[in-house]
């Protein structure tokens, strides 16, 4: 049961890098500065004005939108991928082979629709 | 995790000493890094502390750990020190699925007065029947820990540099995810070790009701039926590393560091093992799909088992051997890509942007679809044909 394993695994890489935070705490201590250009976020030497949560492209969104719909078709490619070799043993190939080619018309009709309507552009 | 105690107990240390493996993998891949890309500039690099500057990771460490800790006042204080920490975790989960060696047999052995029955232990973290679906999941979760850097350090280069990154890295996961079809169609298993079995032996396939079988020394690599796929999986996995050249990340020029922008010392220096431990999963997994894994060339496992059998008389031993020879030999192919990644990183210039995600979305995606439409067809026509 590998599923021990994972979990096992996840909680001591987690209790390594928080005990690996902690000793470089204690051993790194504290320096005398602390002046506020020093508790500044970075800025190229200029006193920072622009808050982060600034406005961000839209395009960040479209991308993860379209990613989540082919990533979801492609997902569905996998388990069709591991049983067609038994498909065609069972003489049953054509009809897998030519489902899947249908789902797959669907997906490049897709692909091509969103770079033809310029969803993919970055300027 | 097994049946008795001997066996959680021996799984357990295994999934600690990969993970101990990783983390030691790094400084040194870090110090080849240096030394390469000296050697490539015709350069020294660091080559004071010890013999040839291996003593500078020791230097490193140490000087990573008189780092003052410190968190700039605008920070998410929460998911700034998280993050780090996840970020250990992905790349580590991911990487103990991947085999290293054959398995190693235990007989039936008498202990505390009591029997303890055979064991198989299989040189890897754990044995995933899903290892491929597995992996790509897992260590997808990378870009989870970017933006939880970029987001909680508060300064704006770190959020572009998350945010790019993050888009990047599911922008090539479509492209790693599709070249692999082609290879699942070949293997038809999603088990990593049932794959580098499919590929002992001479170069052999079906075609038409015959089998035809290439010499003895042609090995029945992936790379050989999968070119296509192998070049996609090999060129997306850079992008999910962040490595050059696509690591507009963290583009210097551009955004300073990217999403540690904010970070020193050893936070930094678990940034730097999570990246390099994509790295790692990169490598194995290529030489799993498309160079054959562990296995020797021209030597199948059951030769080279005869063989360290006829030197030691336990099963145990014979099998302990065999494991060595094959992890000595994936190590080979696995240092190789290593070697590969910082190449490349010192030849090519980095793309811009805009000619990143082209190259992602117009040029990876629909090669990898019709690598997987070539596949299937040419696997129907040779298969099918009776």
């Amino acid at each position: 049961m590998p599923l021990g394993g994972v979990i096992f695994l996840a909680i001591f890489i987690a209790l390594f890098g928080t005990a690996l935070i902690f000793i470089a705490r204690a051993i790194g201590g504290r320096r005398m500065n602390n002046s506020q250009a020093k508790r500044d976020v970075y800025e190229c030497g200029i006193p920072g004005e622009e808050k982060s949560d600034t406005k961000i492209s839209v395009k960040f969104y479209l991308t993860a939108i379209l990613f989540i719909l082919f990533d979801i078709e492609i997902i569905f490619m996998y388990p069709w991928a591991i049983t067609f070799k038994d498909f065609i043993a069972q003489g049953s190939g054509l009809f897998v082979l030519g489902s899947m080619g249908i789902f797959l018309l669907i997906f490049i009709y897709g692909l091509f629709w969103e770079i033809k309507s310029k969803a993919l552009e970055w300027d | 995790m097994g049946s008795d105690i001997f066996e959680i107990t021996v799984n357990c240390i295994k999934l600690v000493l990969v993970f101990v493996m990783m983390v030691q993998a790094v400084p040194i891949l870090v110090w080849l890094e240096r030394r390469g890309s000296a050697f490539i500039q015709n350069r020294f690099g660091p080559n004071r502390v010890g013999p040839l500057g291996l003593m500078q990771l020791l230097a490193d460490a140490v000087k990573f750990l008189k780092k003052e800790d410190f968190a700039p006042d605008r920070a998410v204080r929460s998911l700034f020190y998280a993050a780090p920490v996840f970020a250990l975790i992905p790349a580590t989960l991911a990487y103990c699925a991947i085999p290293m060696a054959s398995p190693i047999l235990v007989e039936a052995f008498e202990m505390f007065g009591q029997s303890w029955g055979p064991y198989t232990f299989r040189v890897q973290g754990y044995d995933m029947n899903v290892g491929i679906v597995f992996i790509l999941g897992v260590s997808s979760l990378a870009a989870y820990t970017i933006l939880m850097a970029g987001w909680g350090s508060g300064s704006k280069f770190s959020l572009l540099g998350a945010l790019r990154a993050s888009a990047q890295i599911i922008s090539y996961e479509l492209a790693l995810g599709l070249s692999i079809v082609g290879v699942i169609l070949l293997y038809g298993t999603f088990n990593l070790s049932e794959m580098i079995n499919a590929q002992t032996g001479p170069l052999q396939f079906v075609a038409f009701g015959h089998t035809i079988t290439g010499p003895w020394w042609f090995p029945n690599w992936g790379i050989f039926f999968q070119p296509l796929a192998f070049i996609i999986f090999f060129a997306a996995t850079f992008a999910e590393s962040n490595r050059l050249p696509f690591d507009l990340a963290e583009g210097e020029a551009e955004l300073v560091a990217g999403f540690h922008t904010e970070y020193g010392g050893f936070k930094m220096l678990m940034f730097f093992i999570g990246e390099y431990g994509h790295m790692m999963i990169a490598a194995g997994l290529v030489t799993t799909f498309f160079l054959g894994g562990y296995l020797i060339p021209g030597v199948t496992p059951e030769e080279l088992h005869s063989w360290t059998a006829s030197i030691t008389s336990s099963e145990a031993g014979a099998t302990g051997l065999a494991a060595l020879i094959h992890f000595l030999m994936y190590n080979v192919k696995f240092g190789f890509l290593l070697w590969v990644f910082i190449w490349v990183r010192w030849t090519l210039p980095r793309f811009r942007y805009d000619q990143l995600m082209d190259l992602g979305w117009k040029t990876m995606l629909p090669w990898a679809l019709g690598n997987t439409i070539a596949t299937a067809v040419v696997i129907f026509i040779l298969q099918g044909w009776q």
